[in-house]
């Protein structure tokens, strides 16, 4: 059978005519699924875009060819290639949330499609719009559609946006990280859904994603790529088991991880941060409920749950900037007032904070140095020499070289602004540092490398870190106890070690068994695993 | 929702009333009083005496402010001092030409406006958008009495294609009128219009730029369809609110104009009642300008409530 799409050397520039995507030739056979793997700046979200004749933000495809299904894109006009979008090949993005235009009724937008490609009559766009909802088991299907986009949840989101890409019945979808943005409990259910309906309707996909564990989970082959070049291509057994290529094997062992708990090394003093019975409201909704629990010096605390578990909350609480209506926090033996305006220079000087959008994080009009000397003014008084002294000792300290001083943030790689912002935390001397998701938003080999960080830092300063995640393989690798929250609620917490052993709290169980493993049949497995649970 | 309205419906209520009240402290603070205005040079304390007391203005303050409020409320807008007519009869004639006048001109330049703005926007950074944002700004620099004079020299001092002066009766057909009101109304299209258009644009392009818009032009939408469909109603809130501010102007801030082309409105009907020294007439007519801009906001607020999904379907 012939492929639905062949692209053959294909080239995008960036309007400043660099190339992010360099020679890239690819196939798709109908009903075949091609996982493309990189980090970010690969060009796989790029190369997703060109497959539609599409260049994002004023990128150009300068050279090459695309043919979908015997229509050749690049020698067609505007018009052939707005007839395919949508129609032949359709696209589901990472943030369903940004996707869906807030301002129109989510079937009016999944139906749009089909009827302004005359694909389908109203009614027979309607029936299948239907079908579609009822296959992703969204809730209440007949009515789903009249609600607007903000009136349901992320994950429900991210499933009307498939039915919007299925509306005109495509032989090809691009799924761009579609379930990147979601908690790992949604986003299995997601992925089980995305590949049973690719199966059932025989839809050719390009599977876009930073993940390999999940791309393990639907791809036929993998195609790995590295600043725009492919790296190495093959069956997805093929490449995760038996990897060519060095960057790959990389990525591969990142993924496997390695559960050490290295606290043996490491002194653990006496207890620094108490907190105990702590409540707190936004407006009259409870968000955090009875929270008690403690970190001693030089240790690691992390508090895991799914976004809406009040983990964050718990850290703004102790950083005061949301004031606790209940409870009690204290700091080295000293109640600490309940907002952070009524706590002194030195109480605040003591707790430091790294976000997780390290580009948000840093005023883009400070160079490095001036960011990393703030602390160091406005606590100790340094100026001049010292100052830029101890911003050269620091810089040292986190690796990056000392003339970053005089860089400007958006000079820097994502990983470089979160090693800034982590030497801006250490620049105050501080003894805890929460850390809000400081990973989350960095490329797997990136985020190890400021984990690896983190850890010598903690060797060398005595640091105690309480650590927020959603991402339990950071956990394993970095906390000595843990935390895990529901609701506002503590589910359980104890030592790591302990926690991720069976037996499991129900809760965790979930948690821990919707973290994709690298196993190509690790998706059916715990499918097949809760459906004996319900039964 | 409903609650948010009512709330800005209040709030436009209470605005109305501090402005009454300022407009009233203000003319009190004028120095003199109509009566020593009335009769002149040659008054007597007996005369000037006797005339206040008739006018009520021996009352003190906030008695004749209750007494002008709730006047006002109930259509009286008192007697003219001048020439001792109701106040009503003289102004209500001469709104009407003001809001005549402002319809003419709005009619013609919001359409105008939007249009220009979505094809600035669509065509960002080409020849159109950069040509038309040139002119739009050469006309938001001129003053409009400048302009109007420009108008009157080119279009009928030279060639002599509409009349200079806007003089306008009862009994007139629509033809004539329209023929007399162009001017007038072409300067302000002209002044209002490079405004609106540049903030179509301003919000039409930050829209353009959502992940949304994104997704419509990969579902295949073409260009037109995409900016009407899924980018102007998410900027409908700042348009309409350029929109109102500038109808607003065109009712309260068109007295240079109609100076220049003697056209019998309220701005310059206020103007003579203040060198006249006509209070009651100063008055009502601030108020009828303070009520028209506070109106035009609210509606434009109410519109912004209304136009956001998030508040007209709650969760």
């Amino acid at each position: 059978m012939s492929n639905v799409l062949t692209i053959r050397g294909l080239k995008v520039a960036a309007p400043n005519g660099n190339l992010l995507v360099d020679g890239i030739d690819l196939d798709l056979a109908p009903g075949e699924v091609l996982g493309l793997i990189g980090e970010s700046g690969a060009g796989k979200s790029t190369i997703g875009l060109a497959a539609m004749g599409y260049g994002r933000g004023g990128c150009r495809i300068v050279g090459g060819t695309i043919n979908i299904g015997g229509t050749s894109l690049m020698e067609g006009n505007r018009a052939t290639r707005e007839n395919m979008r949508g129609a032949r090949i359709a696209y589901v993005a990472q943030s369903a949330a940004a996707a869906f235009n807030p301002a129109i009724r989510i079937g009016e937008q999944i139906v749009e499609g089909a009827l302004y490609h005359g694909k389908m009559t109203r009614p027979e766009a309607e029936a299948w719009k239907l079908e579609l909802l009822k296959t992703l088991q969204l809730p209440n299907p007949e009515s789903f559609g009249d609600r607007y986009p903000h009136q349901v949840s992320g994950g429900q989101l991210q499933r009307a946006m498939v039915a919007m890409a299925m509306s005109c019945r495509p032989d090809i979808i691009v799924l761009d990280e579609p379930t990147t943005a979601l908690d790992v409990t949604t986003q299995i259910e997601v992925l089980a859904l995305l590949r049973s309906l690719i199966q059932r309707y025989n839809t050719s996909a390009l599977y876009i994603t930073h993940d390999l564990a999940v791309v393990a989970q639907i791809a036929n082959r993998i195609m790995v790529l590295r600043h725009g070049k492919m790296v190495e291509e093959g069956t997805a057994e093929q490449v995760l088991e038996a990897p060519r290529e060095e960057y790959t094997r990389m990525l591969v062992a990142e993924r496997q991880g390695n559960l050490v708990g290295e606290t043996a090394n490491r002194q653990i003093g006496d207890v620094l941060l108490d907190v105990s019975g702590v409540h707190a409201y936004y407006g009259k909704t409870p968000v955090l409920d009875d929270i008690s629990c403690n970190l001693r010096r030089g240790e690691t605390l992390a508090v895991v749950g799914e976004s809406g578990s009040g983990k964050s909350t718990l850290a703004r609480a102790i950083a005061g900037l949301l004031p606790t209506s209940a409870g009690m926090i204290s700091f080295d033996g000293r109640r600490l007032d309940r907002s952070y305006k009524n706590r002194s220079r030195e109480e605040l000087r003591r707790i430091q904070l790294v976000y997780q959008l390290p580009d948000v994080a840093l005023n883009p009009r400070q160079t490095v140095g001036e960011i990393i000397g703030r602390p160091m003014k406005f606590y100790f008084g340094m100026h001049d020499v010292p100052k830029q002294k101890e911003v050269a000792r620091l810089l040292d300290l986190i690796g990056l070289p000392q003339d970053f001083a005089t860089r400007l943030p958006g000079a820097l790689s994502g990983g470089q602004k979160q090693r800034v912002c982590i030497a801006r935390a250490l620049a105050a001397k501080p003894d805890l540092i929460i850390c809000d998701e400081v990973t989350s938003a960095l490329d797997p080999l990136v985020a190890e490398d400021i984990l690896k960080l983190l850890k010598s830092l903690q060797q060398e300063l005595g640091l105690s870190y309480l650590f927020i995640t959603h991402d339990l393989g950071v956990v394993r690798r970095l906390a000595d106890r843990t935390l895990v929250m529901q609701r506002g609620k503590i589910v359980e917490q104890g030592p790591t070690v302990e926690i991720f052993q069976p037996p499991f709290h129900p809760y965790t169980e979930e948690l821990v068994t919707s973290v994709p493993e690298l196993r190509r049949d690790w998706l059916d497995t715990v499918l097949a695993k809760r459906q004996q649970a319900t039964a | 929702m409903i609650q948010l309205i009512l709330k800005r419906v209040a709030l436009g209520i209470l605005t109305l009333l501090l402005v009454s009240a300022l407009i009233f402290a203000g003319t009190q603070l004028l120095p003199g009083d109509v009566a020593s205005a009335i009769l002149g040079q040659n008054a007597t304390p007996q005369s000037l005496a006797a005339l206040r007391q008739d006018l009520g203005l021996d009352l003190p303050a906030w008695q004749r402010y209750l007494t002008w409020l709730h006047g006002f409320v109930t259509g009286d807008l008192g007697m003219s001092l001048a020439n001792r007519q109701p106040v009503a009869d003289l102004l209500w004639p001469r709104f009407g030409n003001t809001m005549a006048l402002a319809a003419y001109a709005a009619i013609v330049s919001v359409p105008i406006a939007v249009l220009l703005g979505l094809a600035a926007a669509v065509r960002r950074g080409g020849m159109f958008d950069r040509g038309i944002n040139i002119v739009a700004l050469a006309f938001v620099s001129l003053p409009e009495y400048f302009l109007g004079l420009l108008l009157i020299l080119f279009l009928s001092v030279q060639f002599n294609l509409l009349p200079s002066l806007a003089d306008t009766y009862s009994g007139m057909n629509f033809g004539d009128w329209l023929r007399a009101t162009t001017l007038p109304a072409l300067t302000l299209v002209l002044v209002t219009v490079a405004q609106m258009m540049r903030m179509t644009r301003t919000a039409v392009l930050s829209v353009m730029d959502q992940a949304y818009v994104e997704t419509a032009f990969l579902k295949g939408l073409r260009t037109k369809r995409v900016v009407l469909r899924h980018a102007l109603p998410n900027a409908a809130a700042p348009i309409v609110n350029v929109v109102a501010f500038n109808i607003a102007y065109l009712i309260t801030g068109v007295v240079l104009v109609e100076a220049i082309f003697n056209y019998n409105g309220l701005g310059r009907f206020m103007v003579d009642a203040v060198a006249k020294r006509d209070l009651p007439l100063v008055q009502a007519a601030a108020m009828v300008f303070g009520a028209a801009y506070v109106i035009l906001n609210s509606v434009a607020d109410i519109a912004a409530i209304a136009l956001n999904p998030r508040l007209r379907h709650p969760r």
